[in-house]
């Protein structure tokens, strides 16, 4: 949105600069259960995001004036690596990892049972290690499916994906190029059981029409996401079956 | 994927996954109803109870329960009390009127010092979650010696197995005093080698927990492992150990 360029974004037949359509999404890649030491983690990669999520707890949480007496709290820690852009990024929190990281936070407690575990917190760190636009979004389906993983109980997973505004079309799932030269770029994050919106935004600028398009197209992808979540959180049980069902015959 | 194992209750659901129809059956236990739909609410093992449906979780933190017996680890000292580790999300204190000795104001450390590790039973559990925990019962006491294995709390229920039959078949096939947390820590006394095999079966029930025949299982690898067991302890004198029954 920021910048200005000479590239064509989408070209007359609408095939985007990647060799996507409009309504394509990036390729997807999920992992459950990749870190041994955190009660449930998660590798997610969308195009060239590359994601790494960790979740603890329910546990004791610290510090205690954070203590919710009727509910537990979700920590969330959206963090970027200094090697995940092209040129270094600073290491540590600054006012957009803050953002994120509440956002992430609140999409999260509409879906986890916090009720169920008073005074305890929930801690979820969400590291970048390579980002290309929509990493929000990659951060909050890895951080779900972990929270899944951990055996933490909630209602239903959340997927979520971008769609924007580049060179006039509307397109879903934007990439690095779109994100910085495009017109809009609206994420998404949705509960498929009841299709309630759990986090939007817009960044740039499109009209009434667009934007519905667009989050039609978004709302579909999504659930194609959630379908990618579930078939990813259970290999993780299909493969320890499939490898013990061999050395049973 | 789960197609290929035909029977219903193994299969293995996902928050927010339908499990039936609301006038079909209710929800049970990590299930709940939406539009007439019920959606699992936790990530686990879909089975049936009578006309309830409901979700077995598959991982998720130990929540203390009236009643159960725990494994505890003192991390802390009081005046008047010891905070347990009991592996819970909150901590556990221990009063000195719940321990079965007279103990001085101020002189906690003479009988628990941090580190040591206690059989406990939840004595009461609030509303806000705020846990008591006592030794006042008959078997409970500091352990020493021994080896202790910590498994995920779900699967306790496959260690100690239909009636206590995988737990009586572990400490007559290894001759190892055992004893179960409901924490999911275990706690294995015995002969050096004994121990090792019988924490390396508690291990393997744990990694293979959903697979069928686990009992076979265990008892083969077991047998592997220690030859001369199985015959020549068949009768021997069981471990006069509390058995845990649930």
């Amino acid at each position: 949105m920021s910048g200005h360029t000479d590239m064509t974004l989408v070209n007359d037949e609408g095939i985007r600069i990647d060799g996507r359509r409009c309504d394509e999404k990036r390729p997807i890649k999920i992992e459950a259960g990749v870190l041994k030491n955190a009660d449930g983690s998660c590798y997610l990669e969308i195009g060239k995001n590359k994601v790494l999520c960790a979740v603890y707890g329910p546990r004791e949480c610290r510090p205690r004036h954070l203590q919710d007496p009727t509910k537990a709290i979700i920590q969330c820690k959206y963090n970027m690596e200094t090697y995940s852009v092209s040129d270094r990024k600073r290491p540590g929190t600054d006012r957009r990892s803050v953002e994120i990281s509440k956002l992430i936070s609140e999409a999260l407690s509409n879906v986890v049972q916090v009720e169920l575990f008073p005074r305890a917190s929930i801690d979820v760190y969400i590291e970048i290690l390579q980002a290309n636009a929509g990493t929000r979004c990659a951060g909050l389906t890895a951080a779900s499916v972990a929270l899944a993983d951990a055996g933490i109980p909630m209602r239903d997973l959340i997927p979520a994906i971008a769609c924007g505004k580049a060179d006039n079309h509307v397109v879903l799932d934007l990439n690095k190029e779109e994100d910085n030269f495009g017109q809009a770029d609206v994420p998404l994050a949705i509960v498929p059981s009841t299709d309630e919106i759990v986090l939007l935004q817009m960044d740039g600028n499109m009209t009434r029409e667009e934007l519905d398009h667009g989050l039609d197209m978004a709302f579909g992808a999504a659930h194609e996401v959630y379908d990618m979540q579930k078939a990813a959180l259970k290999k993780r049980y299909s493969e320890i079956e499939k490898k013990e069902g061999a050395t049973d015959e | 994927m789960e197609r290929k194992n035909a029977r219903k209750a193994r299969e293995i659901v996902t928050p927010g996954e339908v499990l039936a129809d609301a006038d079909e059956c209710r929800p049970g236990d990590n299930a709940y109803e939406l539009d007439g739909k019920i959606r699992a609410g936790i990530m686990g093992i879909k089975t049936y109870v009578q006309n309830a449906v409901s979700v077995i979780p598959l991982h998720g933190c130990y929540m203390p329960v009236t009643g159960d017996t725990v494994i505890g680890i003192i991390y802390d000292l009081g005046p008047s009390n010891w905070m347990v580790d009991i592996n819970a999300p909150y901590p556990a204190p221990l009063h000195v009127s719940e321990v079965p000795w007279k103990v001085e104001f101020g002189d906690t450390s003479r009988f628990l010092s941090v580190g040591d590790v206690v059989l406990l039973k939840i004595l009461m559990v609030d509303e806000s979650r705020k846990i008591q925990v006592t030794m006042k019962d008959s078997g409970l006491r500091k352990i020493e010696g021994g080896q202790l294995v910590t498994i995920a709390h779900s699967k306790i229920s496959r260690v100690i197995g239909k009636s206590g039959s995988m737990i009586q078949m572990l400490k007559n096939m290894t001759d190892c005093r055992v004893f179960v947390g409901q924490n999911g820590r275990i706690w294995v006394d015995g002969d050096e080698e004994n121990v090792a095999v019988a924490v390396e079966a508690i291990k393997m029930i744990e990694a293979e927990a959903q697979l069928p025949n686990l009992s076979d299982r265990v008892e083969n690898f077991i047998e592997s492992r220690l030859p001369q067991s199985g015959e020549d302890e068949e009768d021997t004198d069981i471990p006069a150990d509390r058995e845990e029954s649930q």
